[in-house]
């Protein structure tokens, strides 16, 4: 392994995230408290408790899932992407490192910069409602694994792309759905019946309760089955980056 | 001593069926200096993005070092720097994190030591915490060189390194090379202008149409070069060379209308002043004179063409 490339990646990627500290800060930060606002406050008050959470408190996981998600993609996504664009990846293709090395430099830094993200609207999101976090080690675990699992799927999307459109394509037309409707702002149960077995296809929906189950001990789906998918996901992220590498895919002609 | 690189039927072909690389075989020998001459599109980036890694080969073999680049990529990889023909640079980055991160990646340890003296060589020391975007379109080919310099390459490839650059970038440029020579890199420069292969390079090959047309050494490209010829142009055509200035050098033009006489610019006598009042004292009369010296641009040119027409 060289370890020094996986550093230097890491390192480099990281100073693009501490460039811009401040953005980073304030828009998590900024929406998670529009959130609060609109749904904990205004439409969390009509609402009362779901599954015997007050509702504010019932969507700091999903709130937090939701930008963690949104956030690794994007990360990982422009992270390889620009060098792509701007060309500085001959150096990266040129280099004596692997695709594990080059994974683990870029994949690292952005599941890093969503982690932090995730941890930032946590620390909000008690300032808004009383929180208890049943199994704290579970919920870092769960925050851990989401991170780096889409930055795997950012990662790919950013080599998949080919213009800065398409780059914003799948996050806008699939993820965000997804997330959406992978009960963020709900429980699966609240779904009429036919609903219910659609969002047992929904990847996110695993995440989400898991997620949740950490926070609260209650989830719609039980926990094994959220981390197999879980795991899953991310080794299916894992060997497309794989066969990339191994074809040269959309990197080297 | 095997080469140091050493390239074998080398051949890229793309989708569409656009054959680059016609089986490029070329053995560089360690710590010379190749230029490698031809015409745009002629192969010669996409031969040496093959042997760098950027490109993968449909067909052959390389080695750099005695490592397969392709099975032991990563001993010969580490063994090579490379400054690509396109300024290809993260603007927003400091001069020094981005040359402190070539050598990272290439799994070098830190060495601040090296890295400043790379910067002073190429006078971006004063630069190192500028932004990229801040620097003039040379100084962002020098960081491009630093970068390539930082993790100590044994084999450089210099893809047209002095595409327009001024000519002090250019003079400071063939110092660095001659330097980094003297250190025993070996250095692979793709160029357009033969000036600088004349002033660098050790040999030198010529690319065109994805096949190497001639690798020869400088110096007996050079002796061809060497050769001049004076046309002496008649007011009146000749049938023959009159018989007192018959001499092996010396012939009639295709229409009788000019002596053409062939001569070494190098040689102690040149014979041109006895031709002269030969052809004077010949009774002939003289429209012109006019000198030609073949040069490194009219055998490239030859060679080009001749590859042009199979």
């Amino acid at each position: 392994m060289n370890w020094t490339a996986v550093k230097s990646i890491y390192v480099f990627e990281m100073a693009r995230f501490f460039r811009t500290i401040t953005q980073s800060f304030i828009s998590p930060v900024l929406s998670t408290s529009l959130y609060f606002v609109v749904f904990g406050a205004a439409i969390g008050s009509r609402i009362q408790e779901v599954e015997g959470i007050s509702y504010a408190a019932f969507i700091v996981p999903g709130l937090i899932m939701l930008s963690v998600i949104t956030q690794s993609i994007s990360n990982a996504s422009f992270g390889i992407y620009f060098p792509k664009f701007i060309g500085t990846i001959f150096e990266l293709l040129s280099a004596p490192v692997n695709f594990l090395e080059i994974v683990m430099g870029y994949v690292g830094a952005a599941a890093t910069k969503a982690l932090f993200i995730g941890v930032i609207i946590l620390a909000t999101a008690f300032l808004f409602v009383d929180l208890h976090i049943q199994h704290p080690f579970a919920m870092i675990g769960f925050l851990v694994l989401t991170c780096i699992s889409f930055s795997l799927m950012g990662f790919i999307i950013g080599i998949w792309a080919g213009n800065f459109e398409q780059l914003q394509l799948v996050p806008l037309l699939i993820i965000t759905p997804l997330i959406f409707l992978g009960g963020s702002f709900y429980s699966i149960s609240m779904l009429p019946p036919v609903w219910q077995v659609i969002s047992h296809f929904n990847p996110v929906v695993y995440l989400i309760s898991g997620f949740r189950w950490s926070f609260f001990g209650t989830a719609d789906v039980s926990i094994g089955i959220s981390l197999f998918a879980i795991a899953g996901f991310t080794a299916l992220c894992l060997s497309v980056i794989w066969w990339i590498f191994k074809t040269g895919w959309r990197i080297r002609q | 001593m095997p080469p140091i690189v050493d390239i074998t039927d080398l051949r890229k072909s793309y989708a569409g069926g656009f054959e680059a690389l016609k089986g490029v075989s070329l053995q560089i020998e360690e710590g010379e200096i190749l230029a490698l001459l031809g015409p745009n599109g002629a192969g010669k980036t996409t031969l040496i993005s093959t042997v760098c890694g950027i490109t993968t080969a449909t067909a052959g073999t390389v080695r750099v070092g005695g490592h397969d680049t392709v099975t032991d990529f990563r001993a010969a990889r580490a063994m090579i720097g490379l400054v690509p023909q396109e300024i290809n640079l993260e603007p927003f980055e400091k001069v020094i994190s981005t040359v402190n991160f070539s050598r990272g990646l290439f799994g070098k340890p830190a060495n601040p030591a090296l890295i400043e003296k790379i910067l002073r060589q190429l006078s971006l020391w004063d630069k190192r915490d500028s932004q990229i975007r801040a620097l003039s379109g040379g100084m962002k080919r020098r960081v491009l060189i630093a970068k390539a310099l930082s993790h100590e390459p044994r084999v450089l490839f210099l893809d047209e390194p002095t595409a327009g650059v001024d000519v002090e970038l250019r003079r400071d440029m063939w110092e660095i090379v001659a330097e980094l020579k003297r250190d025993g890199v070996t250095i692979i420069l793709t160029t357009h202008y033969i000036e600088e292969a004349e002033a660098i390079a050790d040999r030198i090959g010529v690319i065109a149409g994805g096949e190497i047309l001639l690798v020869e050494d400088k110096t007996k490209l050079m002796a061809r070069m060497g050769k001049k010829e004076l046309e002496v142009q008649l007011s009146e055509p000749l049938a023959e060379i009159p018989a007192s200035l018959v001499m092996g050098a010396l012939r009639l033009s295709d229409d009788g209308t000019a002596l053409i006489y062939s001569y070494d610019t190098r040689g102690e006598r040149t014979g041109i002043t006895k031709l002269l009042s030969d052809v004077a004292a010949a009774g002939l009369v003289l429209r012109d004179v006019v000198t030609r010296q073949s040069s490194l641009e009219d055998i490239f040119v030859d060679l080009v063409h001749e590859g042009d027409t199979p």
